[in-house]
């Protein structure tokens, strides 16, 4: 079952519904008024918020009154092309020339770092490359346990030190040990932290150092971990961290809920910062590339 | 963003002057930034749909009150709303009068749940009461070890069996230890799931239902935005919910959530969590939140605060100094020291209006160790006449505070400006100060 079936199939009656008010919204009508405001009400029920949401409903008008676009159809075109160009495809699987590929996850509390590690990881070692975890996340309660685990499930390795040490050494151990084991991949796991907490945008800064420090160029990917549930305020997290240690992509998860994360549409628009990943369940193959067409179409179909 | 809600109305109903009514296009124009801030603060759609058009009703025809501007009054007609919603007061944990009390907490993963339940439990310890903590998470990787660790910190028992064991049984096992042993708190810990996935959901039902918890509490996140709605809809529905306790508040996060969660299932908000550490759990004020929802800081909290440090006389006092226009370097100390006091000075800031958005606020708070060093090396006669430190003075304060000249300058300059802006304040030509006290 592809990405697109699996989001179907979850779908609640919330969305059936709003998806029923878009496929009637233009059929079979000139675009109106009344008709764009819905289509505005089904954007900001998706999170991508109220300005990002008036904005786009702003430009169809425009491009109605010209003459543009004349009916259901085309609005619908329309606006999915636009999205789906805003968006973009992007891989995360830019291997450096160099190995180790050096990868940071971070992200507020909660939004299923350690997990996204898990699937990823698997993903890299079921495509035959040898995979090493820093378990980096020293602070919350049984959070390398919680590692351990998914990297043995991803036939991965594991580099650990005790709770409480330093995540920056954790992280430098990690890298020196891909060296010389000559690991393909270092996946670097780290401590949930919310993006108004300055001691802990400074600790990530730190890590972000050290990491450059144990191999230049590195880290290659900066993955920002965003929950699809979150409202605006992921548009924060997102400029927050990309200010302190530099985004490379947004890893979007817990998209098999009937959150739809368009805040993400305003994290790209804003910062230019694409989805590279999104997770879909909690199994362990459950993570996907990520394809603006099929997120997009799942933003408003059924 | 909405640096004070009440200025942006005020602008769009400046044609509104002094006594009169409010009408229906001046309120349309209000309603229409209103729903913004709410959108932009994640209240559910639907939610500010209901409650722009009861706004409407509530304010058409209404008498504007003179002390208030007519943004001002909408503000305050859509900020009592909002507090109402929200249960206009406190709500707390009922207690059964059977003990144990049961309270299950339930929520999408990654909410809160675990350091939740390790909160709650440190306050029942603290108020003296045995609580135990129930490891019903079988699920995640780690969950058991997660709640074990925290209940060896907190030094509470933990009831846990093994990984992928039946939920239901791990409750009623604890439920019997609890009896046994004389518990009389139990907080289930239940993995976190989806409010669509049906399996869980039935699990959940059965815990509840060989459990009769007192309380089922739904954990969310302050973050969550429009899909609160079916969240706690869902959870309500399906298991029934007493309250909500709403995470990572500490965080800047509008929290509009809480409004859509209130709406939608009419139950309380009972907690909410500010942070890591195991006592990070207070009260829930529905007018701070409302406040905070609105973009108008946590006032209430800061005022709070600020009473708890600066007594009555003290102000009178450094009002005097203010109309005598002596205030001295000593009298910088005592303020600074007073506001230091309040805590934090990242987290005051968070919470008047307009600071908590301002971009890249970074206050060193050893900063003010420097300043107060410095005007420990002046002299008494240097600290009420500013205007004698002279080049080889200020050489003496640097070396005398361990600073460097710069930073010997950069104060005086500071001070300076300081007391320009007090004889201004004096003689009232309109400062630009943050407006705090929007009702006033």
């Amino acid at each position: 079952m592809g990405f697109f079936d699996r989001l179907k199939d979850g779908l609640s009656k919330t969305r059936k519904s709003l998806v029923g008010r878009v496929e009637d919204l233009f059929t079979g009508r000139r675009i109106d008024a009344e008709g764009l405001q819905e289509l505005e009400e089904v954007l900001i029920m998706a999170d991508v918020g109220p300005k990002a949401a008036s904005s786009i409903t702003n430009n169809l008008k425009e491009k109605a009154k010209r003459g543009e676009i004349q009916d259901a159809l085309d609005v619908k075109t329309a606006i999915k092309d636009k999205m789906s160009m805003l968006l973009g495809n992007s891989s995360i699987l830019n291997f450096p020339e160099e190995k180790p590929f050096v990868i940071m996850a971070l992200g507020v509390n909660g939004v299923g770092k350690t997990t996204t590690i898990g699937k990823l990881a698997r993903r890299f070692s079921n495509n035959g490359l040898k995979v090493i975890i820093a378990a980096a996340d020293t602070f919350r309660a049984a959070a390398i346990e919680q590692l351990e685990i998914w990297a043995k499930r991803a036939d991965a390795q594991i580099v650990k030190h005790q709770a409480g040490s330093d995540p920056a050494a954790v992280a430098y151990d990690a890298i020196a040990s891909a060296k010389a084991r000559s690991a393909d991949v270092v996946i670097i796991d780290t401590a949930g932290r919310l993006h108004t907490k300055t001691n802990l945008m400074e600790e990530i800064k730190k890590v972000k150092k050290v990491v450059e420090k144990a191999m230049p160029g590195a880290p290659h990917e900066v993955l920002l971990v965003v929950d699809a549930t979150t409202g605006q305020n992921a548009l924060r997290q997102a400029q927050m961290f990309n200010e302190a240690v530099g985004i490379t992509g947004i890893a979007l998860t817990k998209l098999d809920g009937t959150a739809k994360g368009g805040i993400v549409v305003a994290i790209k628009d804003t910062l230019g910062l694409p989805v590279k990943l999104i997770g879909i369940g909690e199994g362990i193959d459950d993570l996907r590339d990520f394809d603006s067409r099929e997120f997009v179409e799942a933003l408003f179909e059924g | 963003m909405f640096e004070a809600l009440s200025e942006k109305l005020d602008s769009i109903l400046k044609k509104l002057k002094g006594r009169g009514l409010l009408k229906e296009e001046d309120v349309a124009g209000a309603l229409k930034e209103i729903r913004m801030a709410l959108l932009e603060a994640d209240v559910n759609f639907k939610v500010v749909k209901d409650f722009t058009e009861n706004i409407r009703q509530r304010a058409v025809g209404k008498d504007i009150l003179e002390s208030l501007t007519p943004g001002q009054q909408v503000v305050k007609i859509v900020y009592d709303e909002l507090c109402s919603l929200m249960g206009g007061g406190q709500s707390r944990i009922q207690l059964s009068a059977n003990p144990p009390t049961v309270i299950m907490l339930i929520g999408l993963q990654g909410s809160g749940k675990t350091t939740t339940a390790a909160k709650l439990a440190k306050g029942f310890k603290k108020d003296g009461r045995r609580p135990l903590l129930v490891a019903a998470d079988t699920q995640r990787p780690a969950a058991i070890e997660q709640l074990k660790t925290l209940g060896n910190q907190l030094d509470i028992p933990v009831y846990a069996t093994q990984e992928k064991d039946d939920p239901v049984k791990v409750c009623e096992g604890a439920l019997q230890k609890a009896r046994l042993e004389g518990r009389d708190i139990v907080i289930l810990d239940t993995a976190g799931r989806l409010h669509i996935d049906d399996a869980l959901m039935a699990e959940l039902e059965r815990v509840k239902e060989k459990t009769s918890p007192k309380e089922v509490l739904l954990v969310a996140d302050a973050m969550t935005g429009q899909d609160a709605v079916n969240i706690s809809q869902s959870f309500n529905q399906r298991i029934g919910i007493d309250g909500v306790i709403l995470t990572k508040m500490d965080g800047d996060a509008r929290g509009g959530a809480a409004l859509s969660m209130a709406a939608v299932t009419g139950k309380p908000i009972k907690f909410i969590g500010v942070g890591e550490k195991l006592d990070l759990l207070e009260p829930f004020y529905p007018d701070r939140m409302a406040s905070r929802i609105l973009g108008m800081g946590d006032i209430l909290s800061l005022v709070e605060k600020a009473q708890e440090n600066i007594n009555a006389e003290q102000a009178m006092t450094l009002q005097k100094k203010i109309n005598e226009e002596s205030f001295g370097f000593d009298d910088l100390k005592e303020q600074i020291k007073h506001l230091r006091k309040m805590g934090p000075l990242e987290g005051i800031l968070s919470m008047i209006p307009g600071m908590n958005r301002l971009k890249g606020l970074d206050i060193d708070e050893r900063e003010f160790v420097k300043v107060e060093a410095i005007i420990d090396s002046m002299t008494r006669h240097e600290r009420k006449n500013y205007a004698i430190i002279n080049g080889s003075r200020r050489r003496r304060i640097a070396q005398g505070s361990g600073t460097t000249v710069t930073d010997v300058n950069r104060l005086i300059k500071q001070y300076v400006g300081m007391k320009k802006m007090l004889k201004q304040f004096k003689q009232g030509k309109g400062l630009k100060l943050p407006k705090l006290f929007p009702f006033r």
